[in-house]
């Protein structure tokens, strides 16, 4: 059987047999439930849209997706499991992909599950289905971008809570690249180029766009470049720290 | 088959690892000996493929570890020190997943699956997470992902350490049992167990070879080596017998229970000269026992010499 799929089952069945899965999704739906109804004002918003669904998912994962990724490797490298795992005869990509795809499959398994608000939009009303279809992609690209990071931190440290601190702060100033706070002040400094080109660097914006209902091409292209290019720094950390 | 040439292993300015060369056969079982820090581990990362050497090479099974590195990982199995496992997962879920990155499939899968479940007698404990289950069983979970794929060739770094003698046991006769057609490499400090599976020891400290030899060359570099010891009722009198034994270079008595062991002279026995003698004189004597020599004594001789020199320099 290919490597990465193997290492991938494994992965992916190792957080259903911790809590930390049921903790994670249950945590996630009440999260984003609530964030929605309290913050989003979605009956008050008064239309048949995820809006105010889906505006709060890049806060959210700023705090759950470090919490999934800062165990990936950092776990390894204390329980001495990665030696065991890279004098297996799968590559090195396979080893990083392997785990990266079952964190992502498990982030996409919580992100189905928030499927009964998209029922209950459906039954209020009359709500443009590709939109969200659209805003589901841009969420699920986002979070593995989110986790791309994730891997790659945690591959640079044996201590979780380290991961996990530092994939939130770059995280966050990836995310505030995008937001208006920064940008105007940026842009009222530095003029509309350089702004613009910060906030081609941020979540924010590529998902905000891709919310809309525009897939457009280029948002998928940075959110997969930036996932490619974290985990390739991933594997060239991992080869890095082996020795120490 | 496995062999080295002069693989090194730098960190900075320190040499973990110092030109090491060596080749190990099929049927062969190489003890890797030497102080904690000596090198041991990474030498066997090395050729394990988890460390790149800074110079130098390994080949395992003919593939060389760095340009064909999946070749030479599917013929070898290799339990990394510690004996490290994904604890959440049940020794069952364990022993598959390797299986299953091996590349064993259908009939086979089962066949070698249930082969060291036999082996390491882990049928009690198959569906326990790892983490629940004692050292001694985590140890052998460990060992049966190693051996799951029926390797050519085995690297077993401190195979038996944390276990109590019983397990000891077992695994040395598990190691014992696949010797005849593997090529094994076991590291230890323990120095028994060289003799219980090697043919062979190779005794490292400061990341270099100080010996290369069977275990009987090795005790034969003892100065206990032909030595006889013995116990008398009459410690004195038993002195006197001995002295009159011309072969005999010196006599010491172990002041704790007044064992007296005879040293020869150089490249003489004395073990028939000494009984003749003791029968003569009529000394009654508990116990009478030709020493083989003592492999801790050629080790601590061998390796601290080592370190003399190495602080000298």
């Amino acid at each position: 059987m290919n490597g990465t799929l193997t290492i991938f089952k494994r992965e992916l069945r190792s957080y259903f047999s911790t809590p930390v899965a049921y903790v994670f999704i249950v945590i996630f739906l009440l999260l984003s439930g609530a964030f929605t109804f309290y913050l989003g004002n979605f009956y008050e918003r008064g239309q048949a849209d995820l809006q105010a669904f889906f505006t709060f998912h890049p806060w959210l994962y700023l705090f759950l997706v470090p919490a999934v990724s800062m165990r990936l490797w950092a776990e390894e490298r204390k329980s001495g499991t990665i030696e065991l795992l890279l004098t297996l005869p799968v590559t090195m990509w396979q080893a990083v992909a392997g785990k990266f795809l079952a964190a992502w499959a498990f982030i996409a398994i919580a992100l189905v599950l928030t499927f009964p608000i998209w029922l209950t939009v459906n039954y209020l009303g009359d709500p443009d289905n590709g939109v969200i279809f659209a805003s589901y992609l841009g969420s699920l690209l986002m979070a593995g971008a989110f986790l791309a990071i994730g891997s790659c931190l945690s591959a640079a440290t044996r201590n979780q809570v380290v991961a996990f601190i530092l994939t939130v702060v770059i995280c966050f100033l990836l995310l505030l690249a995008g937001y208006p706070l920064v940008l105007d002040a940026i842009r009222a400094v530095a003029g509309q180029g350089v702004a613009d080109a910060f906030a081609g660097l941020s979540f924010l914006t590529h998902f905000a766009s891709i919310s809309k209902g525009v897939i457009d091409l280029r948002d998928l292209v940075y959110f997969l470049l930036t996932i490619a290019a974290w985990l390739y720094a991933t594997a060239v950390v991992i080869d890095m720290k082996k020795a120490a | 088959m496995i062999e080295t040439r002069q693989l090194t292993k730098r960190y900075g300015e320190f040499t973990a690892v110092d030109a090491i060369s060596f080749k190990v056969e099929p049927g062969q079982v190489l003890g890797f000996l030497g102080p904690n820090g000596a090198g041991k581990s990474t030498t066997m990362k090395m050729v394990a493929g988890f460390l790149a050497p800074t110079s130098g090479g390994a080949t395992v099974a003919g593939f060389d570890v760095e340009k064909q590195p999946l070749e030479a990982k599917r013929v070898l199995g290799y339990l990394p020190e510690g004996a490290p496992s994904y604890g959440e997962m049940t020794a069952r879920e364990f022993i598959e997943f390797i299986a299953d990155v091996r590349g064993l499939t259908g009939e086979q899968r089962y066949a070698r699956i249930d082969d060291v479940v036999g082996r390491l007698q882990l049928e009690k404990v198959l569906e326990q997470p790892i983490d629940t289950l004692s050292k001694g069983f985590k140890r052998r979970v460990g060992l049966a992902g190693a051996i799951v794929h029926d390797p050519k060739v085995l690297i077993l770094d401190e195979p038996t350490d944390g276990l109590d003698p019983n397990q000891k046991h077992e695994v040395r006769t598990l190691i014992n049992s696949m010797a005849r057609d593997k090529t094994i490499v076991i590291s230890t400090h323990l120095l028994e167990e060289v003799h219980a599976v090697c043919t062979r020891a190779i005794i490292i400290a400061g990341g270099r070879i100080l010996a290369d030899a069977t275990p009987s060359e090795l005790e034969a570099r003892s100065r206990y080596h032909q030595a006889v010891s013995l116990t008398a009722t009459d410690l004195q009198q038993a002195k006197d017998a001995l002295a009159r034994v011309a072969d005999i270079a010196s006599i010491e008595v172990d002041p704790q229970d007044n064992r007296i062991t005879a040293f020869p002279k150089p490249g003489r026995s004395i073990f028939v000269a000494v009984g003749d003698a003791l029968k003569a004189q009529n000394v009654t004597v508990r116990e009478l026992a030709l020493e083989p020599g003592r492999l801790d004594e050629v080790f601590r001789t061998i390796t601290q010499g080592a370190t003399a020199t190495g602080a000298r320099a």
